[in-house]
Formats: C-alpha cells, sequence, structure tokens
C-alpha cells in the first residue's frame, strides 16, 4: 500500500476548480452531529449546489447516510440525537438543523427516498398524492394535475396511467422506487435526498433511475448517497468522499474520479480500501 | 418572505399543529389516566392494610403458620393462603406450559392455514367460557372422575382447580406466544431451512429463542393470571385455610379468602376487615414481582429485527 502511493505520480489537476459563482442551494457549516455520546460526524463543511447532483460516497459506517439524513431531520425521530453547525438553506439561509426550526416544515421542504422502495399500502394515485395532502392541498383537478407531473418526472407514467388506482404493491421494485421519487416530487421539494435508491434494485431498473436522476438535475437540487462508485461517476457533478465522520476531500466529481488530493480518496476510489 | 415563513403561516398547517397537539395531549391524559388508576389502587390497598399492620406484627403475618381470622384464638399467618395460591398456580403453569408451547409452535409453524383457522377460534372460545363455569366443571365433573384414579382426593382439592387454571390460561399465552413466534422474520427460517434443517430443529433453535422474549412475557402473563383467577378456585379448591405439602387436599387461596370474606357482613374499620386489604396487597406485590420480572427478562432478551 504503501509503495504504491509513494509511486504515484505528483498531483495534475485535470479538473476545473469550482465556480464561485454557481448558486448555492444549501450550505454545511461546520456540521457534527451525535448519536448519544457517539460523535457520527466531525465539523462537515461543503455548499450544494442549485440543480446539480452532489454525491456522498465512503465506506460503510463513514457516516454519508447520517450526513443525508440531517437534511431533512429524519433523525429526530430518534431519541438523544444533537446537531452542531449548521445545514443553511439559500437563499435566506435558514438554519435547517436549529432547534428552532420545526422539523415538519423542514420535511415539507426538503423530499427524501429511502434505499429499500417504501410506497404505502395506497393506490399508485394516492401515493403520490400524500404529500399534497399533507400540504392542504385538496383541490381534485391541482392534484390530479401535480401527479401526473410528478409520475411523469420519475419517468413512470407510461406505465401506471393506466392503473393508477391499483395498488402500489402490484409495481415491481424499480418501478415502486420511481413511484417513491415521484412521491418526493410532487410537492415540488427545494431538495431531494436520495439515499441508496438503487441498492435494492437490479441493474435495468438500476439503470433507469440514474438516467432519471440526470433528467431530473435540470430542475431539482439532488444529494445521493450511493455505495456504487461508477454510479457517482455516471450521475453526479460534485462528489464528497467522507471517512469516520469527516469530510476528506468534496470537488468536481471529475477531479475526485480522476485526480483526487488526499491518499485516503485515491485508495477509496481505485478500490483499494472500503 | 422566504417559503419556511410562508410555511409557518400557512393557516392549513398551523390547523395541523394545533390537531397534533390536542391529539398529543389528549393521549397523554389517557396514558396517564391509567398510571393514576393503578396509583389509586395502590393507594387504597396499602392505607387500608395499614390498620391491619398496626396490629399484628409483619413477622407474625408471614411466619405464623395458620390463619385463623375470625376465631377467638386469631392467627394472621399468610403462609397456608399463600402456599394454597402458590400450589393452583404452579400446577396451572405445569399444564399450561408444555401444553402452550407445543400448541403455538404447532400453529405458527407446522399448522396448514385451513387448520389454523379452525384450530385458533376454537382455542380462543376456551377465554370465553365464564369462569364460573370452570369452577362447577372442576368440582362437579373432573373432581369426581380423577377420584377414581387418584386415592385420597378430596372433593375439594388444588390438583383439580389447578389443572383446569392451567387449561383456563392456555388461550392467552397461546395467542401471544403464537404472535411473538409468527413475528420471527421468514428470513430466519429461510436461513435455518438453507443450512438443512428440519422443520422441527428450525422451531427449537432458531424460531423458539427469536420469540423468547414474547414467550416469556406470555408465560409470566399466564401466571399472574392464574394467581389472581377467583373463581375456579373459590369453588373447587374448598374456603379452608390449610397449609398443606399435598395438592389433593382442598385449601382456601388469597382470592378465595377474599371472596369468602367479602360475601359476609364485616363491620367496616375491623381487623378482619383490614385482612382483606392486607392479602390483597400480598396478591398485588406477588404479580408485580413478576410484571417486573417480565419487564427484566425482555430487555435482558431482547430480539431487535
Amino acid at each position: 500500500m504503501n509503495d504504491l502511493t509513494n509511486a504515484r505520480s505528483p498531483a495534475v489537476t485535470t479538473a476545473s476548480p469550482l465556480s464561485p459563482e454557481a448558486p448555492v442551494r444549501a450550505q454545511v457549516a461546520d456540521l457534527s452531529f451525535w448519536y448519544g455520546k457517539f460523535q457520527a460526524l466531525h465539523g462537515v463543511s461543503m455548499p450544494i449546489e442549485d440543480r446539480r447532483v452532489t454525491a456522498i460516497i465512503g465506506p460503510s459506517g463513514c457516516g454519508k447516510s447520517t450526513l443525508l439524513r440531517c437534511f431533512n431531520r429524519i433523525h429526530d425521530l430518534y431519541a438523544g440525537v444533537r446537531y452542531e453547525g449548521a445545514i443553511n438553506l439559500m437563499p435566506d439561509g435558514l438554519n435547517l438543523v436549529s432547534r428552532t426550526v420545526d422539523p415538519i416544515l423542514v420535511r415539507l421542504m426538503v423530499g427524501m427516498v429511502f434505499q429499500k422502495p417504501n410506497p404505502f399500502p395506497k393506490s399508485i394515485y394516492e401515493n403520490v398524492a400524500s404529500g399534497l395532502y399533507v400540504r392542504g392541498i385538496r383541490t381534485k383537478s391541482e392534484v390530479e394535475g401535480r401527479v401526473e407531473k410528478a409520475l411523469k418526472q420519475a419517468a413512470i407514467w407510461d406505465e401506471v396511467k393506466d392503473r393508477l388506482k391499483s395498488p402500489a404493491y402490484e409495481l415491481s421494485g424499480g418501478q415502486q422506487q420511481r413511484l417513491c421519487i415521484a412521491r418526493a416530487l410532487a410537492p415540488e421539494p427545494k431538495l431531494l435526498l436520495l439515499d441508496e435508491p438503487t441498492s435494492a434494485l437490479d441493474p435495468i431498473a438500476t439503470a433507469k433511475i440514474e438516467s432519471l436522476i440526470d433528467d431530473l438535475a435540470k430542475d431539482v437540487t439532488i444529494v445521493i448517497v450511493t455505495h456504487n462508485m461508477g454510479q457517482a461517476a455516471r450521475i453526479s457533478d460534485q462528489t464528497a468522499f467522507m471517512h469516520l465522520g469527516n469530510l476528506v476531500e468534496f470537488g468536481e466529481t471529475e477531479q475526485i474520479f480522476t485526480n483526487p488530493k488526499a491518499d485516503q480518496t485515491r485508495d477509496y476510489v481505485t478500490g483499494r480500501y472500503g | 418572505m422566504s417559503e419556511y415563513q410562508a410555511l409557518q403561516a400557512s393557516p392549513f398547517l398551523r390547523r395541523g399543529r394545533i390537531l397534533a397537539a390536542v391529539m398529543q395531549a389528549l393521549l397523554f391524559a389517557s396514558a396517564a389516566l391509567s398510571v393514576l388508576i393503578t396509583g389509586a389502587i395502590v393507594w387504597v390497598l396499602v392505607t387500608e392494610s395499614l390498620p391491619f399492620f398496626t396490629q399484628v406484627p409483619i413477622w407474625d403475618f408471614l411466619t405464623d403458620l395458620q390463619w385463623t381470622p375470625v376465631f377467638t384464638d386469631a392467627h394472621y399467618g399468610i403462609l397456608p393462603l399463600l402456599s394454597a395460591t402458590l400450589w393452583a398456580a404452579g400446577i396451572a403453569m405445569l399444564v399450561a406450559t408444555p401444553l402452550g408451547l407445543i400448541l403455538s409452535i404447532y400453529l405458527s409453524e407446522f399448522a396448514r392455514p385451513s387448520v389454523r383457522e379452525v384450530l385458533k377460534p376454537i382455542l380462543e372460545m376456551l377465554a370465553a367460557v365464564p369462569t364460573v363455569v370452570f369452577g362447577y366443571f372442576a368440582l362437579l365433573f373432573l373432581t369426581p372422575l380423577a377420584k377414581q384414579f387418584i386415592p385420597g382426593l378430596e372433593g375439594f382439592n388444588l390438583l383439580i382447580p389447578g389443572i383446569v387454571l392451567g387449561i383456563m390460561i392456555l388461550p392467552y399465552v397461546v395467542s401471544i406466544s403464537e404472535d411473538a413466534m409468527r413475528a420471527v422474520p421468514m428470513a430466519l427460517r429461510e436461513a435455518a431451512f438453507g443450512l438443512g434443517m428440519s422443520r422441527v430443529q428450525m422451531a427449537f433453535s432458531v424460531i423458539i429463542p427469536g420469540a423468547f422474549s414474547g414467550v416469556t412475557a406470555a408465560y409470566l402473563l399466564g401466571f399472574s393470571r392464574a394467581v389472581g383467577e377467583t373463581m375456579v378456585v373459590a369453588i373447587a379448591a374448598g374456603q379452608n385455610p390449610n397449609l398443606t405439602g399435598d395438592p389433593r387436599e382442598g385449601a382456601a387461596t388469597i382470592t378465595a379468602y377474599i371472596v369468602q370474606m367479602s360475601l359476609g357482613d364485616l363491620p367496616h374499620g375491623s381487623l378482619v376487615y383490614s385482612t382483606i386489604f392486607a392479602v390483597g396487597l400480598v396478591l398485588f406485590v406477588i404479580t408485580l414481582i413478576f410484571n417486573l420480572l417480565g419487564f427484566f427478562l425482555r430487555r435482558r432478551f431482547r430480539e431487535a429485527y
């Protein structure tokens, strides 16, 4: 291992540096997080650029999912958790992890898709409409319009348009996951969080979701946690590499994968450990 | 106005927040009510039995071998009542433990769905039988029948009511332990089959350990019910306080004594009156100990899936 690291050639910058004028959707600022006494995040700072895809990678237990779950305060469901620092949602700079900010309102602004497809035991239509009902949107025409729009955005409309009333469980795993993406998109979130959204899916379903994420990035800001480095390289614009609760390196995806600055990042993206 | 402020000001969401707060308060109130009622029961038990313990030394209460509160030569030893209670409940557990375990394993792991659909409701019907029917079933049918096989069995005895108690608590025990067994994830069953285990091996080496906390809770609950059950023992075990090591003899249990005394006209505030609360307190302490035991066992062996 040491031989290999010593033998590598001096760093050559091939990637363009982060453009300072790129609009930032959210700014993670010195964020630390504790599960009880265990500190899972150590002073993480990084920008989330508007309408781009930010991937968070790293070995199991590195804190990448923990970081993602800070963005919509899902951690608050469990007792004994503590945040320090900030995730400032732009343009107002609202600190999402502040005690004085209502986590329910945070979740109304930040959508999430989980590792395993988790549609509700309802019809396809009702699943997508759920997030709208929560916001008090009940006008039939508006709900119908937004359900259709979300299903189209999630590239599943053609497959389900003739059976919107059938139970969501009749869909395949990949379809269920796209349905969950549509459910998260319907309320038009400021940020969309994807927590290893394809790890329970086969390669074909995975490919569909990846191309869907590509299209979505035109309109939505996406943060994705993934175990699959190929996936991160294919679909993300920026990549953050985490290890043991620390942000080791953050940069343009191309630079992280072709010319990482930290040895740890190089070892991980080339598959030497992790 | 930022989107957050807009959301904060939304009348729809505000109504939701108020509704949630009201619901939370109501839920808390109902939870608090059950705690209050329990507290009130404990309060009554303790305050009403205080006169008893001020007149009878606690050492006599715990060690005296006779319980004769209405005699002129009054003795206040809890042991005869306690031993009868534990005999009856112990025999009940001897019946209910193996039967309950076998039945719940059969229902959750072996029975075809069609068989289970028939068996479970029948078993649950046992729980719908009034306890007084069980009492006379024990006294008038089972005891005479058993007398032909068991020499020395008295008309009032602890053995037959104990067995009937065991059958009585069986539906509760089976229902709870079967639920616990069915809650063991299919993935564990698949893993067991994947190793080449038979259904029986799987039941004993995977399902029972996996459902251990639930099964234990079922038995502790069953035991608490058996200890507190009144009608069967009051009818079929007799009303005579009797410290005995022989379950063929009859003996009054704590609950039977309470029923017997409550039926008579005891002057309120007399010493005999307060014995009811004193023995009731003992009963409460026993079930409390078993519930706490169940609580700690569950914590110790909790299986998180």
